[in-house]
C-alpha cells in the first residue's frame, strides 16, 4: 500500500513535470502563443493536496493551472492539444494556457485575474452545502493574490456562511518578479486566516506527505463540519513568472537550495532505496511515451474551425 | 397600453394594479416555488425586507438558506453567486444598486460572462444580477449612474431593462429561467408606480421589444424608466401635430432588431431617448444601427437625447439641466421632423 502511494505520487508529479518541460520547448519554437507560465517546482502541492480529494470534490485555480489540472487525470493530449489552440484541446483552443477545464473530473479553470476565483470557488462549496451533498471545493491561488479584494471577500464570506472551502496559497515566493517581502508585512501568510476567523495551517510544499495530511485534516473539517480552512503551502517555483521571464531578480544558490530538496528527486530516490529502480524507470519510460504521444496528438490535430469563433458565447 | 399587454391580457381571467416592487416580489416568489435551485443573495434582502421592499415577506416564506442576507462585500457574493450557478443552482443576486456592482463587475464581465467561452460550453452561469440603476432624485454623483451599456458592451451577457410592473414581472421569470447570466435593470424611482398584471402566470421572452404608443411621424427608441418620460413627450408631441412611436427595447442584449428597422421604416425618423452619458453608450451604438442598417429609409439623421457630459451634481437645480427631459426630448424630435 505504501509503496502504490509512493510511486503514484512519483509519477503523478514527473508527469507534470515532463509535460511543462515539453511545453517551455514547444513555446520556444513558436508552436505555443500566448502566456505559459510554468508549475515546475510546485508539483508536490498540487499531487500531494489532490490526491486525497473525492472524484466529486471541486477543484478551481489561477492561471499557472497545468499542474492542477494534470494532478486531478486531465488527459495529457487534451492539455498539450490546448496549448496548441487546437480544436481537441480541454476547452476546444478557447481557453489557452490560463483557462484549462475538466468539469467532467470537476476541474473548474485557471484564473486570469488574480484572485477572482477565491469567491467563486466558495461559490461551488457553497452550492454543494446547499444541496446537502458532502462534497468540497478546493481552490489555489499564488502569494501574489493574497491582498486583493476577492481574496478577503471569498474568505471572509466562507467564515460567516460556513462554507466547505479549503484555500490553498501556494507562495512560491514571488508575486512576478517581485519578493514576499516587498508584498506582505509578514512571512507568515496563513495568520490572515485569524481576521475571518478560520483554521489555518502552514505545510513545506516540497514534502509531499506532509502536504497530504494537511489537506487530509482541511478536507475532513470541511467535509464533516462545513468549517473552511486556510493553507499556506511554501514551495518554489524553478523557473520565471513565464516563458518571457528570466527570473534575474533571484540568485541561482536560491534556486539550487529549493532544487537539492526536489519532491521528485526525492521520491525517485526513496524508491531506489527501497529496491524499485526498475520500476521508477519504467514509469519513466511510460511518462516519456505518454508525453510524446501528447504532443504528436497536438501537432496532428485541426485548429478550431473559423466559422465556430463565435460559438459559445451563449447556451 | 402596450400590444403585448393587450394580448397576454385578453385571455386572462382577472388583471390588478399591482406596483413594480410587488411585480418582481411576484416573479422571484413564483419562480422559487416553481423551483428549489433558485435562491436571492444581496445586502438587506431578508430581514429588512429588501433596501426597496422587492423581497417583502421572502424570508418569512422561504427561510434563511434561500433568501441571505449577505454583508456589504459585492465581488464576494457576486462571486460565490457566479460559482453557485456553475455548480447546478440558479442565484438572484441583488445589488441594493448597480452603482455598487463596479466593484463586482470583474466576476460579472470576467467570470459570469466567460466562462462559457473559456470552457468551450463545459460550463454554464445561470444567474440573475438585479437591482436599480440611473438617477433617482438628488442622490449625489455616486448613485446616479446609468451603467447599462458597460453590461450590454459584453459578449455572454444577456441584459434586460424593462420599465412597466408587467415587463418587469414577465422579464424577470424568463431572466431567472434562462441559461445565461441576465443583467436585469430596474429603477428606484418607479418601485412604487402601479400597472396591470394578471393574476394567472405569464412569461415575456427575452429579446422582444414592445411597442408603447403608435404613431407615424416618429420613431423615439428607448428603455427603462425613460420609457414613461418619452410617453409624456408623444404626448406633448402630439398636440404639436406629430405622431410618435414609442419603442421599448425592454432588452437591450440581444436586442431587437425587427422590431427597431420595422417602426423606423415606417416613421423614416427616429431619435434615441437614454439615461447615459453619449460618448461610448449604448444610445450612440443604437444610432449607428440603424443609420447603417436602413439609412435609405431615414428622411434626417438619427437623434440622440442623453445625460450631459458630467457627473452628476445634487442640486435640484443642476440634476434637471443634466437629465433627459420631455422639453429636451421634445425638441430633439422637432428638430429631426424639421
Amino acid at each position: 500500500m505504501e509503496h502504490e502511494v509512493l510511486t503514484d505520487l512519483f509519477a503523478k508529479m514527473l508527469r507534470i513535470r515532463r509535460f511543462e518541460e515539453e511545453a517551455a520547448r514547444l513555446y520556444t519554437e513558436k508552436k505555443i502563443g500566448g502566456f505559459l507560465h510554468l508549475y515546475i517546482g510546485q508539483e508536490a502541492v498540487a499531487v500531494g493536496t489532490i490526491s486525497v480529494l473525492k472524484d466529486t470534490d471541486y477543484i478551481m485555480t489561477g492561471y499557472r493551472c497545468h499542474g492542477h489540472y494534470l494532478a486531478r487525470g486531465g488527459s495529457a493530449r487534451a492539455g498539450m492539444a490546448e496549448l496548441m489552440g487546437k480544436e481537441t484541446g480541454c476547452a476546444k483552443g478557447r481557453g489557452g494556457s490560463m483557462h484549462f477545464y475538466d468539469v467532467e473530473r470537476r476541474f473548474m479553470g485557471g484564473w486570469g485575474i488574480v484572485g477572482g476565483q477565491v469567491p467563486v470557488a466558495a461559490g461551488l462549496a457553497f452550492a454543494e452545502k446547499y444541496k446537502g451533498e458532502d462534497n468540497i471545493a478546493v481552490v489555489y491561488l499564488g502569494d501574489g493574490a493574497i491582498n486583493i479584494g476577492s481574496f478577503h471577500e471569498g474568505l471572509a464570506l466562507a467564515a460567516l456562511w460556513k462554507i466547505p472551502c479549503v484555500f490553498i496559497i501556494e507562495n512560491n515566493q514571488f508575486a512576478m518578479g517581485t519578493p514576499l517581502e516587498r508584498t506582505a508585512s509578514t512571512e507568515d501568510l496563513s495568520i490572515r486566516a485569524l481576521a475571518y476567523p478560520m483554521a489555518r495551517e502552514t505545510v513545506d510544499g516540497h514534502d509531499i506527505y506532509a502536504v497530504r495530511a494537511t489537506m487530509h485534516a482541511a478536507a475532513k473539517r470541511a467535509r464533516e463540519q462545513h468549517l473552511p480552512t486556510l493553507i499556506e503551502a511554501k514551495t518554489y517555483r524553478y523557473r520565471g513568472h513565464s516563458m518571457a521571464d528570466p527570473a534575474k531578480y533571484r540568485t541561482k544558490e536560491d534556486v539550487d537550495a529549493w532544487r537539492s530538496r526536489d519532491p521528485i528527486k526525492v521520491l525517485g530516490e526513496t524508491m531506489d532505496s527501497q529496491g524499485m529502480k526498475d520500476l521508477r524507470i519504467r514509469i519513466e519510460n511510460e511518462i516519456e511515451e505518454e508525453i510524446q504521444d501528447a504532443v504528436r496528438f497536438g501537432e496532428e490535430s485541426p485548429f478550431p474551425a473559423p466559422e465556430t469563433a463565435l460559438d459559445y458565447t451563449y447556451v | 397600453m402596450s400590444n403585448a399587454m393587450l394580448h397576454d391580457t385578453q385571455s386572462q381571467s382577472a388583471v390588478r394594479e399591482i406596483a413594480i416592487r410587488d411585480a418582481l416580489n411576484e416573479a422571484m416568489t413564483e419562480e422559487m416555488v416553481r423551483d428549489e435551485r433558485v435562491f436571492l443573495v444581496g445586502e438587506e434582502v431578508g430581514n429588512y425586507n429588501g433596501a426597496y421592499k422587492c423581497s417583502r415577506g421572502m424570508l418569512d416564506q422561504f427561510g434563511p438558506k434561500r433568501v441571505i442576507d449577505a454583508p456589504i462585500a459585492e465581488n464576494g457574493f457576486t462571486g460565490i453567486g457566479i460559482g453557485a450557478a456553475m455548480a447546478g443552482l440558479r442565484p438572484i443576486v441583488e445589488f441594493m444598486t448597480f452603482n455598487f456592482s463596479l466593484v463586482a463587475i470583474d466576476q460579472i464581465l470576467n467570470t459570469a460572462a466567460k466562462s462559457r467561452l473559456m470552457s468551450a460550453g463545459q460550463l454554464s452561469c445561470p444567474i440573475v444580477f438585479r437591482g436599480a440603476g440611473g438617477a433617482a432624485f438628488q442622490l449625489g454623483a455616486q448613485h446616479a449612474n446609468s451603467f447599462e451599456h458597460f453590461y450590454a458592451y459584453t459578449p455572454g451577457l444577456i441584459v434586460v431593462a424593462p420599465a412597466t410592473p408587467y415587463d418587469m414581472k414577465g422579464l424577470l421569470k424568463s431572466s431567472i429561467r434562462d441559461d445565461n447570466p441576465v443583467c436585469f435593470f430596474e429603477s428606484e424611482l418607479t418601485y412604487g408606480m402601479k400597472g396591470p398584471v394578471p393574476t394567472e402566470e405569464y412569461v415575456i421572452p427575452i429579446g422582444k421589444a414592445d411597442i408603447k404608443r403608435e404613431g407615424s411621424d416618429v420613431t423615439i427608441i428607448t428603455w427603462s424608466k425613460n420609457v414613461f418620460l418619452c410617453l409624456e413627450a408623444a404626448e406633448a408631441l402630439a398636440q404639436q401635430g406629430i405622431s410618435a412611436e414609442v419603442v421599448d427595447l425592454r432588452t437591450l442584449r440581444p436586442f431587437d432588431r425587427e422590431a427597431v428597422l420595422t417602426s423606423v421604416a415606417k416613421t423614416n425618423r427616429c431619435v434615441v431617448v437614454q439615461e447615459q452619458h453619449e460618448i461610448a453608450s449604448y444610445g450612440a451604438f443604437m444610432s449607428h444601427f440603424i443609420s447603417r442598417e436602413i439609412f435609405d429609409e431615414l428622411d434626417a439623421p438619427v437623434g440622440l437625447v442623453s445625460t450631459l457630459e458630467a457627473p452628476m451634481p445634487y442640486s435640484k437645480a443642476l440634476e434637471v439641466v443634466l437629465l433627459p427631459s420631455v422639453a429636451r426630448i421634445v425638441q430633439e424630435v422637432r428638430a429631426v421632423c424639421g
